[in-house]
């Protein structure tokens, strides 16, 4: 996967993960571009799209676009599963979660993220491991937070 | 100095911003607190303020000033701290700043560091964005993570090493070793991200490919792991809608594809644990058939056996009858790879693929267009071309171009009969006629006149085409064409296909001044009137004056093109009118053009080069092809190379030798010189075809002998013997063989023979075998005349020759009428 969006209706960005190095000016314009592609879709449309050199899978979740560009040997359909998977993930943790909370949340979503894909590959297909990990670092900034006050 | 605002605070309050204006306040407010903040190396703060920063730069606004607080929360002891610290890095810093190499140390200490969490982070951070040199000086600590039994870290440390190979392929050799037990795991993470990292190595090194599959045997074990997987019970941590652990199975799946590519015993390996995924896995959901579109790829891309292969090919097949759309367009993108090896499955499900022509998504459309054309043949075309022209119709316009140029070409291929190419042609044109691609006119064109017999049918239907509207460029610029050559068959109402219609002279010339003055005529379109007009004016007998009018009227146009023309088709009428009929002849049948020569053709039918009037006739222009070619197809010109020039077209040959043939009453002083150098020849750059580039192999093998030679020219020591064959395919046609010698002490060099016969016969002159006519006849340079006389008329022929003697230019003509009548009776 080279990159992650997160974007609600109104094109308003919630959430950039890069893997490939680019600078603040190209990512501006890739995302520009890109959110404008996808809200211009059709709901009969597919997931996939071609953009570029690369491929774009993406779907709505109630507000909120989850688009990935991934390259060219990559299944898309399995895409589509990460993508689930990450929400999943993102609702077991904020219990059923809404886009207000991705939005004044934005770092745990991060966090939570940063335990599913590294690099842009899957390091944990077990829901379960990765919102244990997550728990015990939480726990862990609670522990060192006390120790400091 | 009262504590900063919470994040969350500050998020609240940026939302309540009613207009962007007075969000950019509230920013600039809070930038510039935070800036302060920074300035007084305020520690409890800093973590709060770098992810207030964060989120402002989420919205779009710059946080530089950011950075290296980033670094110095990384460098904190405080988890806290590292956590929006990294976090930071990775969102504010990139490998083009220098300040992201300061990370370097701090990341090295916390891949030591006691905690996990604190590692976590750092193999994190360095395996998503470090640089090469990050990656060179941090490769060694990767690697002892790589062999750890903490299989958190060891899952993080592999897809790091992805990462570092990715930057600086050098280091791969070095996480060699540690690979060994990595698929020897129970934890899935782990085998997920080894599986990964054994995948970027194999597909980065045909060295290491060759190792895992020979040394590590790879290829069982994977296949074991796979098998596990499906066979298991269930297993609550890794199922997903009854499948267990669809990523780790699509992962192995793609690794297994890159271990079997172009290895017989590897693809046998796997073969059957292929087969038995592509038949028992649920296809119920979507995560179902993302392991089966993985196993498909991995089918078509090893050596397996074709049983497999069909069973694929099946399940592409049951793809496209899915109702969820994106496995409708991954089986149309995969069905589009095999098409070519896999042809007559393909063409089992060419009927549902035809069907998706029709679905809504732009992305199946076109991948069904694309798949559509790939699967037309000789059998299906009736068929398929309905198909694609119904498409041509109701798509969007982005298709159009596309889909009008794929119909040409398959129309070309396998087009049943003439008159359905025509109506094919005709549909297109009419239909997406705008959309056509500029290099579709001419080749249609050719394609018109070669079909002979249906020239009445198809001026027919094209001048009802555009009688209603004239507005698609491309079918005008046929229409105007067409008209122009068979105007005389549409006004004689001769027409078999179907029922002739009533056209007058008049009412034809009003539709192409129409388009000539229509301002939605291009520029090359009224060109392609204009010659038109021009055309008629031999094939039309009442209505010369109004052409005369035309032609006059544009020869003050401001279109430069245009006035050209007609000034040109002017002087046709005036100075040169005993030329006109011949220059404006019908065109015979076009030799195919091989390379990719669209404007060629179009600069030989309409075109009429600048030449300067004075003393050349105008050059070819919308002049027979050759005469010669006309003479190869009576001649059943299969065997025979066509009269081409040396360049690689068969495009017709430029004026000069064509005028000596034609115009038998020209002085041929005036003509240009016939050289076989294209350098005198005007416009179209291509030596006179006559007089150029075949060899003189005789070119029947039915060849009548018994005729007397003549001697058809002696003066100054340079002699030229005339001898005849007949042929007997076609009794119209003498072959002249003629024999240049030199009696004289000094060579005849640069020696060239042209001639000319009158109207009534034609001429093809081969090219000579030498140019040099050596002295004391020691040798002669011999050449060969084609005529075609179909009136059997007696034979004359003038004669020019040129060489250089002794120093100086000798030039000479002279008539030759001593032809034995068997030469031409």
């Amino acid at each position: 996967m080279q990159f992650m969006l997160l974007f609600s209706r109104q094109g308003k960005l919630r959430l950039q993960k890069w893997y490939v190095p680019l600078s603040d000016k190209e990512k501006k314009k890739i995302t520009r571009e890109l959110v404008q592609t996808v809200l211009a879709r059709k709901p009969k449309m597919c997931s996939f799209l071609e953009w570029r050199d690369l491929k774009i899978v993406y779907k709505r979740y109630a507000s909120l676009y989850f688009c990935c560009a991934i390259e060219d040997q990559d299944n898309e359909l399995i895409t589509l599963e990460i993508i689930h998977r990450y929400v999943e993930l993102l609702d077991k943790y904020f219990g059923s979660v809404c886009e207000l909370d991705i939005i004044f949340n934005f770092e745990k979503a991060y966090f939570i993220l940063d335990e599913f894909l590294l690099g842009g590959e899957v390091q944990e297909t077990s829901k379960k491991n990765v919102l244990k990990a997550i728990e015990q670092a939480d726990l862990l900034q609670e522990k060192m937070l006390k120790v400091v006050h | 100095m009262p504590a900063p605002i919470r994040l969350r605070e500050l998020i609240r309050t940026i939302r309540t911003a009613r207009t962007q204006a007075e969000e950019r306040e509230m920013i600039q407010k809070e930038c510039a607190a935070i800036r302060s903040s920074f300035r007084e190396e305020d520690n409890t703060y800093r973590c709060r303020n770098v992810a207030k920063l964060l989120y402002m730069h989420m919205l779009g606004y710059p946080a530089h000033f950011g950075q290296l607080e980033c670094l110095k929360l990384i460098a904190s002891q405080k988890f806290t701290d590292k956590r929006i610290g990294y976090l930071g890095a990775m969102l504010l810093l990139d490998e083009r700043q220098d300040v992201h190499l300061l990370m370097t140390n701090c990341i090295k200490n916390d891949l030591n560091h006691s905690t996990q969490y604190v590692q976590g982070l750092a193999l994190c951070t360095l395996g998503c964005m470090g640089s090469s040199e990050m990656c060179r000086d941090l490769a060694g600590e990767v690697e002892k993570l790589l062999k750890t039994s903490n299989s958190y870290l060891r899952k993080k440390a592999a897809l790091c090493a992805v990462h570092v190979i990715r930057k600086v392929p050098e280091l791969m050799e070095m996480f060699l070793p540690a690979t060994k037990n990595l698929l020897n795991e129970k934890n899935h993470g782990v085998l997920h991200t080894s599986v990964v990292l054994l995948t970027e190595m194999c597909e980065r090194s045909p060295d290491m490919l060759a190792h895992f599959r020979k040394n590590e045997k790879l290829v069982p074990q994977l296949v074991r792991i796979l098998k596990n997987l499906i066979m298991s019970g269930y297993s609550p941590e890794h199922d997903v809608s009854g499948i267990s652990d669809p990523f780790l199975q699509v992962r192995i799946l793609r690794l297994l594809r890159i271990l079997g590519r172009n290895d017989d015993d590897s693809s046998e390996a796997m073969n059957d644990i292929l087969a038995q995924v592509a038949t028992n896995t649920e296809t119920s959901k979507n995560v179902g058939n993302a392991i089966l579109y993985e196993t498909v790829l991995t089918i078509m891309d090893i050596k397996s056996e074709s049983g497999l292969r069909v069973l694929a090919i099946n399940i592409l097949g049951r793809f496209l009858l899915n109702n969820d759309k994106n496995i409708r367009y991954v089986a149309l993108t995969s069905l589009l790879k095999t098409v070519q090896t896999d042809h007559n499955a393909v063409q089992r499900h060419r009927s549902t693929i035809v069907d998706c022509l029709k679905d809504l998504d732009v992305s199946i459309k076109r991948r069904a267009m694309e798949l559509s054309f790939a699967l037309v043949n000789g059998n299906n075309i009736r068929g398929m071309m309905k198909e694609l022209l119904y498409f041509l119709d109701s798509c969007e316009p982005e298709f159009k171009a596309d889909c009008a140029s794929g119909i040409f070409l398959a129309a070309e291929k396998y087009a049943p009969s003439k008159r359905w190419h025509i109506d094919t042609i005709m549909r297109v044109l009419t239909t997406a006629g705008s959309y056509v691609r500029d290099d579709a006119v001419p080749n249609l064109i050719q394609l018109i006149t070669n079909s002979v017999e249906m020239h009445a049918y198809t001026v027919q239907r094209l001048y009802k085409a555009i009688l209603g509207d004239y507005s698609q460029q491309p079918l005008v610029q046929v229409a105007a064409w067409c008209i122009g050559e068979y105007g005389d068959l549409l006004i004689s109402g001769q027409c078999e296909e179907e029922e002739p219609i009533q056209v007058t002279e008049d009412e034809v010339l009003d539709i192409l001044e129409s388009v000539l003055i229509s301002n939605m005529s291009t520029s090359v379109t009224r060109g392609y009137a204009l010659t038109a007009i021009m055309k008629l004016s031999t094939r039309f007998t009442c209505t010369v004056n109004r052409i005369k009018k035309v032609v006059s009227i544009y020869g003050s146009s401001i279109d430069v093109e245009l006035q050209q023309r007609a000034v040109e088709y002017n002087a046709l009428f005036k100075k040169y009118d005993h030329m006109r009929s011949a220059l404006l002849e019908r065109m015979p049948v076009m030799e195919k053009v091989t390379t990719n020569g669209p404007t060629e053709i179009v600069q030989t039918n309409g075109e009429t080069e600048p030449a300067p009037l004075e003393t050349k006739p105008p050059p070819s222009g919308p002049q027979p092809t050759s005469q010669a070619n006309d003479l190869l197809d009576l001649l059943g010109g299969n065997d025979i190379t066509p009269v081409i020039p040396t360049a690689p077209t068969s495009k017709p040959a430029s004026a000069g030798g064509e005028l000596l043939d034609l115009l038998g009453d020209i002085n041929l002083t005036g003509a240009p010189a016939a050289a076989p150098a294209p350098a005198s020849v005007p416009q179209i750059s291509q030596p006179p075809f006559l007089l150029d580039g075949l060899s003189s192999q005789p070119l029947f093998n039915d060849i009548a002998t018994g005729i007397p030679s003549i001697t058809a020219y002696s003066k100054n020591g340079l002699k030229i013997e005339f001898t005849f064959e007949r042929s007997h395919t076609n009794p119209s046609v003498t072959v002249i063989t003629i024999q240049a010698s030199n009696s004289t002490e000094l060579d005849m060099t640069d020696f060239v023979f042209q001639a000319a016969v009158p109207k009534t016969f034609q001429l093809q002159l081969l090219s000579p075998s030498s140019s040099v006519v050596p002295a004391f006849n020691t040798g002669t340079i011999t050449q060969v005349i084609k005529v075609l006389n179909p009136q059997k008329q007696q034979l004359r022929m003038r004669i020019k020759l040129t060489y250089n003697h002794k120093g100086s230019a000798m030039q000479d003509l002279a008539e030759v009428n001593n032809f034995p009548p068997q030469s031409w009776q």
